[in-house]
C-alpha cells in the first residue's frame, strides 16, 4: 500500500494535526487579539476533518502496518467527537468574556483540536501503542484545559487532580498493556485476540498473566470513561473546570473512551468475552447505582451533571455487556443521543449567570426558572426527562436499544437491576424540574446569547419526540458501524 | 372510513393545540383548549358512528413502520373505542372546570391537559407494544406537572410519589415487553395476543405486567399514591386521574395480561381475588372515616377498581363486560363527584367535610346533582354503576363464591360512606354564614355536570348501547382464554327461566360464555 493512500485514510487526524500546529503559530504571533479568528478557524478545521471522513477514512482499511484502522465504527465515533469539540469551541467565548481576568486565549481552540486529534487516534487504534499515544494526546490536552482559568483556585485544583489521577490511570493501563504484550507477544489487536482464543483461561500461569492484563487494561479504560469504581475524579474535575471545558469533558472524550473500550473488548479481547463481561456488568451496575445515589445530595448543578454522566456511562456499558453487534450498535446509539442531551444541559448551565454576568452553579438558583425564562426551563426539563429515560423523549430510545441488546443476549438480571436503579436516578432529575417548575422564582438570570440559545433549541429538538423520526437513519448507521468490528 | 387516518388526526389535534397554547395569552389558551377538545369530541362521535359493531376486530387500522424496531401502528377494538369515547367526553369538561379555578400559568396548564389527552388516546389506540409503552409512560410527565404546579399545599410530595411509584412498576413491564418482542419476533399487539408463551415464562411476564397495572389500577396494597395525588391535584386533574388514568390499569389487564398469558392469569387469579377482596373491605372502611371529601372519593375509587379486577379475572362474559361497564361508569361518576367537590371548594376553599352542612337549603340544584352521583356511586339500579357491578359480581360468583360475597359487602359499605358524606354536606342546618353565602350552580357548572348526569342515566337505563360494541371482542377474548378457565366453586344449574347472561339476545352463539364449567 502506498504512502499516499495511507495518509488518505488518516486524513481527519492529519487535518486536525496540521490545523492545530498552524493555528498555534497564528496564536503565538497574533496574541490574545487573534482569539476570535483562531476559534472560528478551529471550527472550520473540525468541519474539514468531518468532511474528510467521507471516503477512505471510513473505508474499512488498515494503515501503517495495522496500527490504524479506518472503519465505519471509528467514523461514527469521530462524527460525534468532532461535532462535540466544535460545540465546545463555539460555546466558550461568552463564558470567558465575563470571567474576571481569565480571558479566553487562542490556546483554547488549539488544545481542543489537539485533543480531538488524540481522540481520533483512540477510536481508530488497532494496536495497543496507537491506543496509548492517542489517549495521552487527548489527556494531556484535557489536563491543561481543566486548569484553563489560571486565577481560579478551583480550576487549578481540577487540573491538578485530573492530572495526578489521570497519570495513575495511565500507569495502570500501561501495566496492563505490558502484561498483555508479555503474555501474547504482540500489541496488535488481532494478534492479541488470536492469543486469547488459543489460550484457555483456566488457571495455569499463562492464563493468569492474560487475565491480569485484561483486568488492568479495563481498569485503565474505566478510569477514562469514569465508570465506577474509577470515577472519583469526575465530580471534582467537572465542578472545578470552566463550564465549556466541562461540557467538552462530558461529551467528546466520553464518546472516545467508550468507543475505545468497545473496540478493545470486541477486537482485541473478543475471545475472552466471558471474562470481561463480568467486569463490564459490575462497572455498569455500579455506575448506574452510584451515579444515581450520590447525585441525590448534590447542590451544584455541575456536580449533579457529573454524576449523571457516570450514571449514563453505566447504561452505555449495558450494551457492551451484551457483546453482540446489536449491543455495540446500541452503545453507539446511546452515545449519539447522550451527546445531544449532555451538551444541551451544559449549554443551559452556561446561561445561568446573575445580572453582573457572574456564573451561578447552585441548583437552588434555578428556582422558578419556568416563570422567569420559560423557554430555557422547558429546554432543561426536556433534557432532564430525557436523561432520566422517560418516554416520549429521545433518551428513552437510547435506553430502549441497550436494554433490547441486553435482553436479546439473555442478560435478564442485568436488565432488571439496571432498570430498577434507573428509578433512583429519575428522582434527582425530577428534583431539577421540581426546582424550576414548582418553586417560587428567585433572582432572574441575566440575558443569554442568541448563539447559545440557538444551540439549545437544536439540542432540544433532537431530544424531543421529533427525534424518533431519525431512528431508521440512526439505527442503520450504528448497525453498519458495529458490524465493522465483528 | 375509507382510509382517513382518524386516529392520527385525533392525536394531532390536541398535540398541535398543546404546542400552540404555550405561545398564547391566558384567555386565548382557554379558548384554544376548549375548541381542540370539542373538535376531538366531535371526532370521537364520528369514530363511534363509523365503528362497525360486530365487524372486524380491529378497525381504523393505521400502520407506518417509522421507528426501526417498532412502528406507528394504531387501531381500535370495542374496548378501546369505549375508553377513547370516555376520554374525549371528559376532556372538554375538565377544561371547563378549570376555566376560573386556574388563574396562574394558564397556557402551560391547558397545554399539559391537551398533552394528557394525546397520551390517553394514544395508549388506547396503540397497536404496537412499544408505542403503547411510550404513550402509557409519557402520561406521567404532564400529570407530574399538573399535580406539582397547580396542586394543593403538599403537592410536591404527592407529585414525586405519583411519579416514582408508577415509574418503578412500569419499568419491569418494559423488560417483559422486550423479552416478548424478541421471543415472538414481533411488536404487534394483535399478533402477540395470539402468541403462546410457555407456561412458566407466562408467570414471570404476567408478574412483570402486574407490577405496572396493579400500581396504575391501583390495587391494594400499592394504592397509597392515589389518595395523595387526588387530594393535592386540582379539580380537573382529579377528574382526569379518576376518570381515565385509572382505567389504564384495567385496560392493560384486558389487553395484555389476559389474552397474552391465559395460563398465568388463571394460575394467579387467587392473588387478584384476594387482593381485591381486601381492597374492597379495607378501603371502604378507610373511606368511612375520612374528613377530607377528595380523600373519601379517592378511597372509594380503590374499592370500585377492585370490583373491576374481580370481574376481569372471572373468565366469563359477565365478568369481563361488567368490569368494562364499571370502568366506564366509575370514570363518569367519580369524575362527576370530583367536580361536585370542586364546585364547593371554589366557593369556600376547603375540602373538610365538617365545614359544610345544609347545602340543600341554599344550593338545591347542586344538591340534586350531587344526590344523583352519590346514588350512582352506590350502584343504585337505573344508574351506570349498577349495571357494571351486578355483572361483575355475577361473573365473579361463578368462579369464587367467597370473593363475590366479600366484594358485595363493598356495595353496602359504599352506601354507608357515600350516604354519610351526603348527609353531612348537604342535609342538616347551615353551619355558618360562609356556607349561607354560597351561591347555587352557575350556568357553566350546570353545563359541566348535566352531560355527565345524562350519560350516567343512559348507561343505567339502556346499557345495550355500551355493551354492543364490546360484545364481539369479549367473545374473541373468551375463545382465547377459555382453555385456561379456572374451575369455579359455585354450581349454577341451568334454570327454567332466564339464563343469566350479559347478552340481551336470547340466541347465543357461544354457549360456553354464559355458564361456568
Amino acid at each position: 500500500m502506498d504512502y499516499a493512500s495511507q495518509l488518505a485514510m488518516t486524513l481527519p487526524e492529519v487535518i486536525l494535526a496540521v490545523g492545530s500546529i498552524v493555528l498555534m503559530l497564528v496564536a503565538a504571533w497574533g496574541g490574545p487579539a487573534s482569539t476570535k479568528a483562531v476559534s472560528w478557524a478551529a471550527v472550520a478545521v473540525l468541519a474539514g476533518a468531518l468532511i474528510a471522513l467521507v471516503g477512505p477514512a471510513t473505508s474499512g482499511g488498515e494503515a501503517f502496518g495495522g496500527l490504524y484502522r479506518a472503519d465505519g465504527f471509528a467514523g461514527f465515533a469521530k462524527v460525534l467527537i468532532f461535532i462535540a469539540a466544535a460545540v465546545a469551541i463555539v460555546m466558550a467565548p461568552d463564558f470567558f468574556a465575563r470571567t474576571a481576568g481569565d480571558n479566553l486565549r487562542p490556546e483554547y481552540p488549539v488544545l481542543i483540536l489537539l485533543s480531538a486529534a488524540g481522540m481520533g487516534m483512540m477510536v481508530s487504534a488497532a494496536d495497543l501503542l496507537t491506543l496509548y499515544v492517542g489517549l495521552e494526546l487527548q489527556s494531556l490536552s484535557a489536563y491543561v484545559l481543566a486548569s484553563f482559568m489560571r486565577q481560579d483556585a478551583r480550576s487549578a485544583e481540577a487540573g491538578l487532580k485530573y492530572f495526578v489521577l489521570g497519570a495513575l490511570a495511565s500507569g495502570i493501563l500501561l501495566y496492563g498493556i505490558s502484561l498483555v504484550y508479555g503474555f501474547t507477544g504482540s500489541t496488535m489487536f488481532n494478534e492479541i485476540a488470536g492469543a486469547y482464543a488459543a489460550t484457555p483461561l483456566t488457571g495455569d500461569a499463562k492464563s493468569y498473566g492474560l487475565l491480569f492484563g485484561l483486568v488492568f487494561v479495563f481498569a485503565g479504560l474505566a478510569f477514562k470513561m469514569s465508570a465506577v469504581p474509577f470515577h472519583m475524579w469526575t465530580p471534582d474535575v467537572y465542578e472545578g473546570a470552566p463550564t465549556p471545558v466541562t461540557a467538552f469533558f462530558a461529551s467528546a472524550p466520553k464518546v472516545a473512551s467508550v468507543a475505545l473500550g468497545v473496540r478493545v473488548a470486541v477486537e482485541a479481547m473478543g475471545p475472552a468475552e466471558g471474562q470481561w463481561r463480568q467486569i463490564v456488568i459490575f462497572a455498569a451496575l455500579a455506575s448506574i447505582l452510584l451515579g444515581a445515589v450520590a447525585a441525590i445530595g448534590q447542590q451544584n448543578i455541575k456536580r449533579l451533571l457529573a454524576y449523571s454522566s457516570i450514571n449514563n456511562v453505566g447504561f452505555a456499558l449495558i450494551g457492551l455487556a451484551a457483546g453482540t453487534p446489536e449491543g455495540v450498535a446500541s452503545v453507539l446509539n446511546y452515545m449519539a443521543i447522550y451527546i445531544a442531551m449532555t451538551l444541551g444541559s451544559f449549554l443551559v448551565v452556561l446561561q445561568m449567570r446573575d445580572h453582573e454576568g457572574q456564573p451561578v452553579e447552585t441548583i437552588a438558583s434555578l428556582s422558578g426558572l419556568s416563570r422567569t425564562r420559560p423557554g430555557l426551563a422547558a429546554a432543561l426539563a426536556i433534557f432532564m426527562f430525557s436523561l432520566a429515560g422517560i418516554p416520549p423523549l429521545f433518551g428513552f430510545y437510547a435506553k430502549f436499544e441497550v436494554f433490547y441488546a441486553a435482553v436479546q443476549a439473555g442478560l435478564f438480571p442485568l436488565a432488571v437491576f439496571g432498570i430498577a436503579f434507573s428509578v433512583i436516578g429519575a428522582y434527582y432529575y425530577l428534583r431539577v424540574i421540581k426546582t424550576m417548575y414548582f418553586d417560587e422564582p428567585v433572582a432572574e438570570f441575566g440575558r443569554g446569547y442568541a448563539l447559545e440559545g440557538g444551540l439549545i433549541a437544536v439540542a432540544a429538538v433532537i431530544v424531543s419526540p421529533l427525534g424518533y423520526l431519525a431512528i431508521p437513519l440512526l439505527s442503520g448507521w450504528t448497525l453498519a458501524a458495529a458490524r465493522a468490528l465483528f | 372510513m375509507n382510509g382517513f387516518p382518524i386516529l392520527s388526526v385525533m392525536l394531532a389535534v390536541p398535540a398541535i393545540a398543546a404546542v400552540a397554547c404555550l405561545f398564547l395569552s391566558a384567555q386565548t389558551a382557554r379558548m384554544t383548549a376548549l375548541a381542540a377538545t370539542l373538535v376531538n369530541l366531535a371526532l370521537g362521535v364520528v369514530l363511534w358512528l363509523n365503528f362497525d359493531v360486530g365487524g372486524a376486530q380491529w378497525q381504523f387500522v393505521e400502520n407506518a413502520p417509522l421507528f426501526g424496531r417498532f412502528g406507528w401502528a394504531l387501531g381500535i377494538d370495542g374496548y378501546a373505542l369505549l375508553l377513547i369515547a370516555l376520554s374525549v367526553f371528559l376532556m372538554p369538561i375538565c377544561i371547563g372546570a378549570s376555566w376560573h379555578a386556574i388563574e396562574k400559568r394558564v397556557p402551560e396548564y391547558m397545554s399539559a391537559f391537551l398533552f394528557t389527552e394525546v397520551l390517553m388516546i394514544g395508549t388506547f389506540a396503540a397497536q404496537d407494544i412499544f408505542l403503547f409503552y411510550i404513550f402509557f409512560e409519557a402520561g406521567l410527565i404532564p400529570m407530574f406537572l399538573i399535580i406539582g404546579i397547580w396542586g394543593g399545599a403538599n403537592r410536591i410530595y404527592a407529585s414525586y410519589k405519583f411519579f416514582l411509584y408508577t415509574l418503578l412498576g412500569s419499568l419491569l413491564m418494559f423488560i417483559a415487553m422486550l423479552y416478548m418482542s424478541i421471543t415472538a419476533n414481533t411488536t404487534s399487539i394483535p399478533v402477540l395476543m395470539a402468541y403462546d408463551f410457555p407456561a412458566h415464562v407466562q408467570t414471570w411476564l404476567w408478574l412483570a405486567f402486574f407490577a405496572s397495572f396493579a400500581v396504575k389500577m391501583p390495587m391494594w396494597p400499592v394504592h397509597t399514591w392515589l389518595p395523595d395525588a387526588h387530594v393535592q391535584a386540582p379539580t380537573a386533574g382529579s377528574v382526569i386521574l379518576a376518570g381515565v388514568l385509572l382505567k389504564l390499569g384495567g385496560y392493560g389487564f384486558l389487553r395484555f395480561s389476559l389474552p397474552m398469558f391465559p395460563e398465568a392469569s388463571a394460575q394467579l387469579t387467587p392473588l387478584i381475588f384476594g387482593l381485591s377482596a381486601v381492597a374492597v373491605i379495607y378501603t371502604s372502611l378507610v373511606a368511612l372515616v375520612q374528613a377530607d371529601m377528595k380523600k373519601l372519593i379517592a378511597y372509594s375509587s380503590v374499592a370500585h377498581m377492585a370490583i373491576v379486577t374481580i370481574g376481569l379475572f372471572a373468565f366469563n362474559a359477565q365478568g369481563i363486560e361488567g368490569a368494562m361497564m364499571v370502568m366506564l361508569g366509575h370514570g363518569l361518576v367519580s369524575g362527576a363527584l370530583f367536580l361536585c367537590v370542586g364546585v364547593i371548594y371554589d366557593r369556600l376553599h376547603t375540602r373538610e367535610i365538617a365545614r359544610y352542612g345544609g347545602l340543600a337549603i341554599n344550593m338545591p340544584r347542586y344538591a340534586l346533582f350531587f344526590l344523583l352521583f352519590t346514588m350512582a356511586s352506590i350502584g343504585l339500579p337505573g344508574t351506570s354503576n349498577f349495571v357494571g357491578e351486578i355483572l361483575s359480581l355475577m361473573g365473579a360468583y361463578q368462579v369464587s363464591t367467597w370473593t363475590a360475597l366479600l366484594c358485595t359487602t363493598g356495595i353496602i359499605l359504599g352506601a354507608a360512606y357515600m350516604l354519610y358524606l351526603y348527609r353531612r354536606v348537604v342535609f342538616g342546618e347551615i353551619k355558618s354564614d360562609e356556607v349561607r353565602a354560597m351561591s347555587d350552580l352557575s350556568g357553566r357548572e350546570l353545563w359541566l355536570l348535566a352531560p355527565i348526569a345524562a350519560v350516567v342515566l343512559w348507561m343505567g337505563v339502556y346499557p345495550e348501547s355500551f355493551l354492543a360494541p364490546m360484545r364481539k371482542d369479549t367473545q374473541v377474548l373468551l375463545a382465547r382464554i377459555n382453555r385456561a378457565q379456572p374451575a369455579g366453586d359455585s354450581k349454577p344449574t341451568r334454570g327454567t327461566g332466564i339464563i343469566p347472561s350479559a347478552d340481551a339476545e336470547p340466541a347465543h352463539d357461544n354457549p360456553a360464555s354464559g355458564e361456568a364449567h
